[in-house]
């Protein structure tokens, strides 16, 4: 029962993965190292962050592998967290306009030397 | 009764359809719907993805809190720099603590490979290299840790800008912290018992289930393990570089 069950796979594909992993963890790295500002930062760290993630519980989770049942199972539940991300993403905005618009400080006061 | 049920299982195992026919065909099964995989597999998947939302939960906090704070948010790459040689050389820590996370998933991924092969001594070591990597990421941690509150930064503020800051970097990076510690543990319990042969064919039985392990336990524990890199993945894009 127990043999077909099991993954197995040549290890040529996780040293691939393996290497792969550090060039990206690297590429991420000198995002920041070199300072990389805006939109050119942002989508360098989304891009790297989700090759990343993508290889590890592709290739090294073995969801490649796995019968849809279950890919479908973990992978469609997260959804709901991209939704969710959405909603507070509305109410920050909201927050932050509701706080700058009552609750600014007031200019710092500047202590005059007496004459 | 039971032979029925088996050849019956057999039968439909030989005749298991693939793709999107095949998840169809696994839920509406009235079975099993986690099919060709031990459920002890099925449910580390299922606790992953409990866990996914809890993080997802932290990150979620973190970008509402960062996003609404009127104070300017602290230069993560001057926060957490180190002096190299006298001069500072930012995320320096944090890009060794991820390497270092990937090096262990690599042994991991070794691991669960001689696990499959059945090779007990070539696994252990295998093991006991990932935990190694993991106690040492924990102990980089805690340095982390130290430096940050000896330079005064608290849930409650710190001296680099906004008061957010403090709060999600503790409980964010201490909940992943956590989940590197308990991994290790799970990993040198999984190695005493892949040493002590309880997963080869004439392995004994444990001690909850009575039943007897076998070496799919390692994938089991790999997959958390991965997980672990996983989210350190996500932390380090949104936390560290953002």
């Amino acid at each position: 029962m127990a043999h077909d069950v099991g993954q197995q796979h040549p290890l040529s594909v996780y040293f691939w993965v393996w290497g792969l992993l550090f060039v990206l963890s690297a590429f991420s790295y000198m995002v920041d190292f070199y300072q990389f500002q805006g939109m050119l930062r942002w989508s360098l760290i989304l891009i790297f962050m989700t090759l990343k993630a993508g290889l590890i519980m592709a290739v090294f989770m073995h969801m490649k592998w796995e019968r849809l049942a279950l890919v479908y199972a973990i992978l469609l539940p997260p959804l709901a967290i991209a939704v969710f991300v959405g909603i507070m993403a509305f109410e920050s905005t909201d927050t932050l306009n509701a706080r700058e618009a009552y609750f600014v400080k007031p200019d710092p006061v500047v202590v005059k030397p007496h004459h | 009764m039971a032979e029925v049920t088996e050849t019956t299982q057999a039968a439909q195992q030989i005749a298991l359809p693939d793709g999107v026919k095949g998840a169809v065909h696994d839920w509406g099964s009235d079975q099993t719907a986690f099919k060709k995989v031990p459920w002890g597999k099925a449910m580390m998947w299922i606790f992953l993805l409990s866990d996914t939302f809890v993080f997802s939960c932290f990150l979620i906090s973190y970008m509402t809190v960062r996003w609404s704070t009127t104070d300017p948010w602290p230069n993560t790459s001057q926060v957490f720099s180190l002096d190299f040689a006298g001069t500072p050389v930012p995320l320096l820590l944090i890009a060794i603590m991820t390497f270092i996370l990937i090096t262990s998933s690599g042994t991991m991924v070794m691991a669960v490979n001689y696990g499959y092969r059945k090779n007990r001594k070539m696994t252990a070591f295998w093991l006991i290299l990932t935990a190694i990597f993991g106690a040492s990421f924990v102990g980089m941690q805690a340095f982390e840790w130290s430096k940050l509150i000896a330079e005064g930064v608290r849930p409650w503020g710190n001296p680099f800008g906004a008061a957010q800051f403090g709060s999600s970097f503790f409980m964010i990076t201490g909940f992943h912290g956590f989940h590197v510690s308990i991994g290790v543990i799970f990993l040198f319990i999984v190695t005493y018992k892949v040493m002590r042969g309880d997963y080869d064919d004439d392995g004994r039985k444990g001690f909850f289930t009575s039943r007897k392990g076998n070496y799919e336990i390692v994938e089991t524990m790999g997959l958390y393990w991965h997980f672990v890199d996983l989210v350190w993945v996500f932390i380090f894009a949104f936390f560290y570089l953002w």
